[in-house]
């Protein structure tokens, strides 16, 4: 078999070929939830009733997309320049964990200035955590890949270490928890008594910047470039290395911002299972939007309404939670093989 | 003192074979996968889906050999869904290892909460016991730490002599290699880079898949989620450690595994001064730290990840 490029696809196309994805996902995993015992019809009505069928479900998926986006853009960011972060969950505990240190009463400040310093911290924290394997990856030619994984344990580990010590909340019951932010580091929530916060509209704000800054300045285009073919751009004179640490800033930067507003939106303080693998989410949703930033909103709401389906799902259908990840991974299979198909034909012979 | 002497006792060496044997599997897995030009990112969900599909074949009431081939066969399959993505239509590798490592891993929760709806605490099984070599278990030190351990231990070191065999004496291995190196050369030959590049990422995620169940099967009795704990990861920088040799590979996991055993030792040393977390961190930081050591005179297999075309030059 051989592949052959095809010209620009059409709008027609471009939505046409998701959408397959989309439909493969659903029927391998129709597959599974009928070697649970049940039905696939009732159960996709049941994650859909989860996931959007009332108010409470819409506004908790749309919390749930919030840390979703903000690490969506820190890989779509990344792999654009073909800088492989796979550490976004690392990044999104160093903000957290910024978050917590300034937050619980360190910094006496009002709650206009307070929140945007911690936000500042915290995503300094991130960026300088990606540095260290993207200065690896440049100066010694250290795969990041391995890196930014092995980051993930390390400094998960480095919190569990922090929660049963300096960090640990004496109020905690032994429990290992940090204390609870100040009211003046918190997010407000959007409506009142419900769970959506502030965070969600920061990162939509963040896609929007981060759009800006790909497709209308020059850092964008030497992302792009240094991505599509990384020899073309330094011959082209684009400081391939300089452009690779920029993105390192800008991709653990955002990446930490998901870690700051889960403490600071919705838990208000920091345990071991505040990421139940955003990070590692976060690949599937900058790859089902293409890497485009605008698209991560919308892939984050999609993957995040699949998991809270699941959940209200399984609580009444009996088909376990994970087939919610397995979707996702599936999706993210799927989607790959559909843009591939969009941009070649493949040719049997 | 007491630290360096540590270094002297056989259940220290007997420990160290035993937490590199799962290693050595998935390194020389992954070797082979990579040596044929593929990098395989998703070792770490293959060895938990082979942890998982060996454990439970065995509680099913299988044989524990039957265990080891039913993990290998299901590591094989998802070596075959990495493989036919890679390689004939040549996807991005970092991106399908990662799908594969999730799928794997999601897949494997899955079935564990269809099959096992009701339990707590996990279901045990009798694992593999140890099998002393006559006379070679007696030698002082290295008898125990190599001659009495269990039956899948030797095949993991049976397995780094295959692979070191195959790649480097045989004709398959000889075309395995330049498939990695240059896959051209290989199509001049007339053979197909496609099948070879396959044949290798499936026999290679079988490895992987051994690996993960010699935890569930020899190293402990039954299976918990996140038992891999990153050892996939650990391997990819064994690989880049050994200079995608057979032999080194084989010598970077025991020296990695013994320094794993000795960090668990000296941790019950310091008796609590030193935070526990410290010492689990070290495995991670010493591959990254092996793996700067090496990176700069690294030689990598010059056509890894770069997917092959027929015709293409």
């Amino acid at each position: 078999m051989r592949l052959e490029a095809k010209p620009a696809p059409s709008l027609a196309a471009t939505l046409a070929y998701p959408a397959g994805a989309v439909l493969v996902t659903l029927l391998s995993s129709s597959l599974l939830v009928l070697a649970a015992g049940a039905s696939p019809f009732s159960v996709f009505a049941l994650v859909a009733k989860g996931a959007a069928g009332s108010q409470f479900a819409l506004l908790e998926t749309l919390t749930r997309a919030t840390p979703l986006i903000f690490t969506g853009l820190a890989v779509a960011v990344a792999f654009r320049a073909k800088l492989w972060n796979i550490g976004a969950e690392a990044q999104l505990y160093a903000g957290a964990v910024v978050t917590v240190v300034l937050g619980t009463g360190a910094l006496p400040l009002p709650a206009p200035i307070l929140i945007p310093v911690i936000m500042i911290a915290a995503m300094a924290a991130g960026a300088l955590l990606l540095l260290g394997p993207a200065l690896l990856k440049t100066r010694f030619g250290v795969d990041e890949v391995v890196t930014t994984l092995l980051l993930n344990f390390i400094v998960l580990l480095f919190v569990s270490m922090l929660l049963e010590g300096v960090l640990k909340d004496p109020m905690g019951l032994g429990w290992p928890q940090s204390q609870r932010v100040v009211a003046d580091a918190q997010l407000p929530r959007l409506i009142q008594g419900k769970r959506l916060h502030l965070g969600f509209l920061i990162a939509i704000l963040a896609a929007a910047i981060v759009w800006v800054v790909m497709k209308k300045t020059t850092l964008g285009y030497e992302m792009r470039a240094v991505g599509h073919n990384p020899e073309a751009a330094r011959f082209a004179g684009i400081p391939v290395n300089s452009v690779l640490m920029k993105t390192a800033l800008l991709s653990g930067g955002i990446a930490a911002l998901a870690g700051f507003s889960e403490v600071a939106g919705l838990k208000g303080n920091l345990t071991l299972d505040l990421s139940p693998g955003y990070g590692y989410t976060g690949i599937v949703v900058a790859m089902l939007a293409m890497l485009n930033p605008l698209g991560v909103v919308a892939s984050a709401i999609f993957v995040a309404a699949i998991f809270v389906g699941a959940d209200a799902m399984s609580r009444t259908a009996g088909v376990p939670s994970y087939i919610a990840e397995v979707m996702v991974a599936t999706a993210l299979l799927t989607m790959v093989v559909a843009i591939m198909l969009m941009r070649f034909k493949v040719r049997w012979r | 003192m007491e630290a360096f002497e540590i270094l002297l006792t056989a259940s220290f060496w007997v420990a160290a074979i035993r937490i590199a044997s799962p290693l050595i599997f998935a390194t020389m897995g992954e070797l082979v996968c990579e040596r044929a030009g593929v990098l395989n990112l998703g070792i770490e969900g293959i060895m938990t889906a082979g942890a998982f599909a060996g454990w439970l074949t065995v509680y099913a009431g299988g044989d524990l050999w039957t265990g080891v081939a039913v993990a290998a066969m299901v590591g094989a399959l998802f070596g075959l869904l990495h493989a036919a993505l890679t390689v004939p239509l040549g996807l991005s590798q970092h991106v399908v290892g990662i799908g594969i490592t999730l799928l794997a891993t999601s897949l494997t929760y899955f079935t564990y909460r269809i099959v096992l709806p009701e339990v707590t605490s996990p279901p045990k099984i009798e694992p593999f016991q140890p099998l002393p070599i006559p006379l070679l278990s007696e030698i002082p030190l290295v008898g125990p730490a190599l001659f009495n351990q269990t039956p899948l231990t030797y095949l993991a070191f049976i397995a780094v002599a295959l692979t070191a065999w195959v790649l480097y004496r045989t004709p398959l291995g000889l075309a395995v290699r330049a498939a990695g190196e240059n896959p051209a050369a290989v199509e001049a030959q007339g053979l197909s880079v496609t099948g070879i590049r396959m044949g290798a990422v499936m026999a290679g995620s079988a490895l992987m898949a051994v690996g993960g169940a010699f935890l569930t099967m020899s190293a402990f009795n039954s299976f918990f989620f996140q038992m891999i704990a990153g050892r996939g990861w650990i391997c990819i920088a064994l690989v880049v450690f050994g200079s995608w040799r057979p032999g080194k590979a084989l010598l970077g996991a025991v020296l990695f595994a013994a320094f794993d055993a000795y960090q668990v030792r000296l941790q019950q040393l310091t008796g609590g001064m030193v935070p526990y977390q410290i010492f689990l961190m070290m495995p991670y930081v010493l591959s990254i730290l092996a793996l700067v050591l090496v990176a700069r005179r690294a030689t990598y297999p010059k056509a890894l990840m770069i997917p092959y075309q027929k015709g293409e030059r």
